[in-house]
């Protein structure tokens, strides 16, 4: 029924010795397909909006307004990389809705690597605010007793954060296999249907988390 | 008992209560967002995001307990080589 397990890579080719699974070509498909739509949507911006920047301004708008409200701070530090991670999400959780292409995020791989993203850019973002000292003292505040509670809290909540997106979308997908191993053709489309809320649900949810953490990161917000 | 039988049986286990309380919990939440949004319905925007974090902070137990109990099934470490 299930020839392969969830959790392990499905290895599509050999370039040289490196080894490339199925989660890495769709993972290039889409960011191929989306810095090519970004770069035609944004050349030649006129001021005068039509239907490309009308939409382009209520995606940057509409992400930029839950940034705001998720952190009632200035969006603009966070908006690219915020931006990037939901779009890329919402993209990427997309496409289990496409036949014979399993979601990249339903990989551990995959959703390990946008965690350490979100892990590594807090860092980033608390120096480049703060200043790597006052970066470092705000481990051992109150008290240098709670340092290692602070490292344990950073690497908890990356690894859930990688955990639950992979675990969301991987269960799903096992699901409508599942059901299509049990009961046929036609009784996973219900399912398949609830994919597409719980993949906008999940981006929505790593990318409201990341905010929040990148935001604490910096010390102007407190989780 | 063969080490497989018992990693079924604790793979079950694991679904099973792992499901059972998160359940749980993330009925009681609804219930209270559902009385603060009646009790103040202007405050419905901040409460469902929140609502819907918090949603997804219980539903990682329930997922924690799902790689557990795949883990039993698919990547054993006490069964020897994976088939």
């Amino acid at each position: 029924m299930m020839d392969h397990s969830p959790l392990e890579t499905h290895l599509l080719f050999h370039i040289g010795p490196v080894a490339i699974s199925e989660a890495v070509v769709v993972t290039w498909g889409i960011v191929a397909g989306l810095g090519i739509a970004s770069f035609l949507m944004t050349r030649r911006l006129r001021a005068h909006a039509g239907l490309k920047e009308a939409v382009l301004e209520l995606i940057v708008g509409g992400i930029s307004d839950q940034i705001r409200d998720a952190i009632r701070q200035r969006p603009d530090p966070f908006l690219p990389l915020i931006a990037t991670l939901f779009i890329f999400l919402v993209v990427a959780n997309l496409t289990m809705q496409v036949p014979g292409v399993t979601a990249p995020t339903a990989r551990l791989e995959t959703t390990g690597a946008l965690a350490l993203i979100v892990f590594f850019a807090g860092h980033v973002y608390g120096i480049r605010a703060r200043g790597l000292k006052a970066y470092l003292t705000h481990y051992v505040r109150p008290n240098p007793l709670l340092l290692p509670l602070h490292v344990l809290a950073e690497l908890t909540r990356t690894f859930s954060l990688m955990v639950r997106l992979f675990g969301n979308i991987m269960s799903h997908e096992l699901i409508v296999a599942l059901l299509l191993a049990v009961a046929g053709l036609f009784v996973p489309i219900p399912i398949m249907a609830l994919g597409i809320l719980i993949g906008l649900v999940q981006a929505y949810i790593f990318t409201v988390l990341a905010t929040v953490y990148l935001a604490a990161a910096t010390g102007s917000f407190e989780t | 008992m063969t080490i497989e039988t018992l990693s079924i049986i604790g793979a079950v286990v694991a679904v099973s209560i792992g499901a059972i309380m998160p359940a749980y919990a993330e009925g009681r939440a609804i219930a209270a967002a559902m009385e603060a949004i009646a009790r103040q319905p202007e405050a419905a925007g901040p409460l469902s995001r929140t609502l819907f974090v918090g949603l997804a902070m219980i539903e990682t137990m329930a997922i924690y307990c799902l790689v557990i109990a795949l883990l039993l099934l698919y990547a054993n470490p006490l069964v020897g080589a994976a088939p």
